[in-house]
């Protein structure tokens, strides 16, 4: 287990009137390796990926139990929740543009850990979006509203924006449910060739897309975690009969 | 035969109903255009360059001018504005931000609705109380008092609607590169509720430009020009009041020269701010 | 880092701190104008009482007896009158935005009636004193004292010398300017009235007027309710319009051609001239009534406008 970046233990999490929402939960995150989040509407899933960057936290009422352990201490109970969300980034549903220019948008985690120079800041910036493929189309307007590109496009931007500040950990909540197959296409690209740069965690509704871009797969069902292991087994020869009804579609 | 009756009875009752309805429209239309048009009628005539540049002259002589009532309106807004809008949008903010769902929050919310209608005369009479008298004087101050305490909950509510419509995602994407709340607020949230705020600002000026009852006993009035703010000091709104009630034709095309201007600048933010706010919401 | 994280708190705090004070500044600015108000009514409130106050017609500075009552009468008068012209024209407004108006004309003719409400009042008290009143006077006036004056009773309502400056000219000039802000409240009340119960009662054959008053309407009556209400705020708390077209005199008129003083036309033209303790005492109780209505009013028309809402 020494490639594990990430090793969740007993997680528990239970929203505000004691709904409990995550039961459980222990599994390792393996490091610049893809692991998938799937199970059906509902299973707690996006629960479950947003306890990493401690989410949960800006609302009140909710409690949770267990650990996870990132760089041999609990991120659970870390005090420096800021600078633990500058290194373990997220993707959202909906692409997040900022009501800013497209430069702007990716230096804005840049001025946030203080770099103030123009020249790294416009390096870096073209750096991430070259990472991000989508220098391309924005190179030369940069200076426009990011609220002009595509919503494919602007979810290429927030993942550089999230690039940007060189996080151990990129989570992507369905990252792609709400744009075309083509958009959608790019971005799976995108996620396999970040792998060398960051870990990725990745919640989605799409059983083909865990297929094609995870190595790891987690099926998760009422807040449980029915079965962990490689995609492939766990897509092919899953040891559970209620991970094979999901994966073969006879539910969800 | 008797069906057919009372269907021709209803449909009559439909036409003549809906057709009240078409009227009461174009009595209000009739009654916006007839006041706009009176105030044109009676004030283009008199807006000469002596109206802006020369002072009042002593009750009964002809030339003279509204300068001192410009610069005095000018100065008790301007006050106004710079106590009204910060305090404003600082309480919106925390309406629409940390006290979002806090109680207290839809108390205040909902206090300051009401506090909107509060009239504006009544405001006057508390400056008057807290000010006024322990001060022992009217003065320009006073009046930038009593215009800040009618602005404040305007804009305040303003603030936070506009930046309750910036969706709670983006705010969740700065938390997620490590911004803490205040950044997020400052440089996310401030810049999309931007243009609403900036609306909501226009038309809070557009209000208080107008206002005449809370300065009667606060800025009172002054016939001399004026840039002392701890004075009794002149405003354009007072000095229509004055010269409408006062015995001289001067006077009475003076005041209505005034109320031109007045009328023009208000309906003139008013329109653009409306303007902004469609511009704004069709993109 | 350690440091940086230190000061980011610090500026988080200072931040929510600051905002919370200036949120926190309105209920200290409600709670000091109660108080000083009712401080500086003390005088009067400990002279007349409240009944007392309320129940008396005197108002005689030389004599210093002060009584609520005429300025009541003529605040309410007013009010109630501006109401009954305002409700149906408002509504009339109303249905003509939502139901007739052709789609590319609605903003435009939203947009007119909402001008009136931006209008100062002062200009509407020009605008009544110069150019309205001496047309009631001169016109609408003597005819409307020709057709009523003889019917017994009712005719009572219009006697006197018809010189525009009077209740009926105030409460038509009050009417217009109340009457955006119940358009615009119903119309957006209307607006919510669901698609399917519109199209189910048309799906019976019923008029579009029909609709109107059997579906929409008794829909939409929280949202009116709600919205008379805070338009019957706005009318109690108008000055200027007022103070130039009702004469400001202190006695409980009879006729819509009296003159006659409402609360804020009293404290409009006494306030400054008020020339002895007890005299401005009264003035702020009245202020102080007027306040308590006003607030009274407002928390109830907010209460059916947020069950609207629900």
């Amino acid at each position: 287990m020494s490639d594990s970046i990430m090793s969740v233990n007993n997680l528990n999490f239970y929203y505000q009137g004691n709904v409990h929402a995550v039961k459980n939960m222990s599994l390792p995150i393996k490091r610049h390796q893809v692991t998938a989040l799937i199970g059906p509407s509902g299973c707690g899933k996006t629960t479950f990926l947003r306890c990493f960057n401690r989410m949960h936290d800006l609302y009140p009422g909710h409690r949770q139990e267990g650990e996870i352990l990132f760089e041999g201490s609990n991120l659970l109970t870390r005090k420096d929740i800021i600078e633990l969300r500058s290194r373990i980034g997220m993707v959202f549903q909906k692409p997040t543009p900022f009501p800013m220019s497209i430069f702007d948008n990716i230096a804005y985690g840049l001025r946030l850990k203080g770099i103030r120079n123009r020249a790294e800041l416009s390096d870096r910036v073209e750096k991430v979006l070259k990472q991000a493929a989508i220098w391309q189309e924005t190179h030369d307007r940069l200076k426009q509203s990011a609220n002009s590109l595509s919503g494919g496009q602007q979810q290429r931007l927030v993942i550089a924006r999230a690039l940007a500040v060189e996080p151990d950990v990129l989570l992507f909540d369905e990252p792609t449910s709400a744009l075309d197959p083509i958009s959608t296409g790019k971005i799976e690209e995108l996620m396999v060739s970040l792998k060398q740069e960051v870990t990725i965690l990745i919640v989605t509704h799409n059983m083909q897309q865990a297929a094609r871009i995870s190595d790891h797969t987690a099926f998760m069902y009422m807040g449980e975690l029915i079965e962990f292991g490689q995609t492939e087994t766990l897509f092919t020869n899953p040891s559970e009969k209620l991970t094979e009804e999901y994966v073969t579609g006879r539910f969800g | 035969m008797n069906l057919m009756s009372e269907i021709g009875k209803r449909k009559a009752v439909n036409l003549l109903s809906l057709s009240l309805a078409c009227a009461a429209a174009g009595l209000g239309l009739f009654w916006l255009i007839f006041i706009l048009a009176d105030v044109l009628r009676h004030g283009i005539a008199y807006i000469t360059p002596e109206l802006f540049l020369s002072e009042a002259a002593p009750p009964g002589m002809e030339e003279g001018g509204l300068k001192h009532a410009f610069i005095g309106q000018l100065l008790i807004t301007l006050f106004a504005v710079l106590i009204g809008i910060p305090l404003g949008i600082l309480g919106g903010t925390w309406l629409a931000e940390y006290g979002r769902h806090h109680k207290l929050g839809r108390f205040i919310s909902t206090l300051s609705d009401i506090m909107i209608s509060v009239p504006s005369i009544v405001i006057g009479t508390f400056v008057y109380a807290v000010f006024v008298k322990p001060l022992g004087h009217f003065s320009g101050f006073a009046g930038a008092l009593a215009l800040a305490i009618i602005m404040i909950p305007v804009v305040l509510r303003t603030t936070e609607e506009m930046m309750g419509l910036v969706p709670w995602e983006i705010r969740e994407a700065a938390f997620a590169l490590g911004a803490p709340y205040y950044k997020v607020i400052l440089q996310v949230v401030y810049r999309g509720a931007a243009t609403g705020i900036f609306t909501g600002i226009l038309l809070a000026i557009a209000r208080i430009a107008g206002e005449t009852a809370p300065l009667l006993f606060t800025s009172f009035n002054n016939m001399f020009l004026t840039t002392n703010m701890n004075e009794p000091m002149p405003s354009l709104t007072v000095t229509i009041y004055q010269y409408a009630m006062g015995p001289y034709d001067d006077w009475h095309e003076m005041a209505w020269a005034a109320s031109f201007v007045i009328t023009v600048f208000i309906l003139g933010l008013t329109i653009l701010g409306r303007l902004i706010i469609r511009w704004k919401y069709k993109n | 880092m350690a440091t940086t994280i230190k000061r980011e708190q610090t500026f988080e705090k200072l931040f929510s701190g600051i905002t919370f004070s200036a949120a926190f500044l309105i209920l200290v600015i409600i709670a000091s104008i109660f108080i000083s108000l009712f401080r500086e009514s003390l005088m009067a409130i400990d002279s007349f009482g409240f009944f007392g106050f309320v129940s008396s017609t005197a108002w005689d500075p030389v004599r210093e007896q002060f009584g609520a009552a005429t300025t009541l009468y003529g605040t309410l008068v007013t009010t109630i009158l501006a109401l009954v012209v305002a409700v149906p024209v408002s509504l009339g407004i109303a249905i003509f935005i939502t139901e007739l108006c052709p789609k590319f004309l609605k903003p435009i003719v939203s947009t007119a009636i909402e001008l009136l409400a931006a209008i100062p009042s002062i200009i509407y008290g020009m605008w009544g004193l110069f150019t309205f009143a001496p047309l009631m006077s001169d016109c609408v006036e003597p005819l409307l004292q020709k057709i009523f004056e003889p019917i017994p009773l009712f005719g009572q309502l219009f006697t006197g010398v018809p010189l525009g400056i009077d209740i009926l000219t105030t409460s038509i000039i009050l009417s217009i300017m109340i009457t955006p802000f119940i358009a615009s409240i119903v119309r957006d009340t209307f607006a919510l009235t669901p698609v399917q119960l519109k199209e189910s009662a048309y799906g019976i054959g019923a008029t579009r007027w029909e609709v109107i008053k059997d579906v929409m309407i008794p829909y939409s009556k929280t949202g009116i309710f709600g919205s008379v209400i805070i338009a019957m705020g706005r009318a109690l708390g108008e000055t200027m319009a007022v103070a130039f077209v009702l004469g400001n005199k202190h006695a409980i008129a009879t006729s819509l051609f009296d003159a006659s003083a409402t609360i804020t036309v009293t404290l409009a033209n006494e306030f400054t001239e008020a020339d002895s303790d007890l005299y401005l005492s009264s003035l702020f109780y009245l202020a102080l009534i007027l306040l308590g209505m006003n607030f009274l009013l407002l928390a109830v028309a907010k209460m059916f406008l947020a069950r609207r809402d629900k």
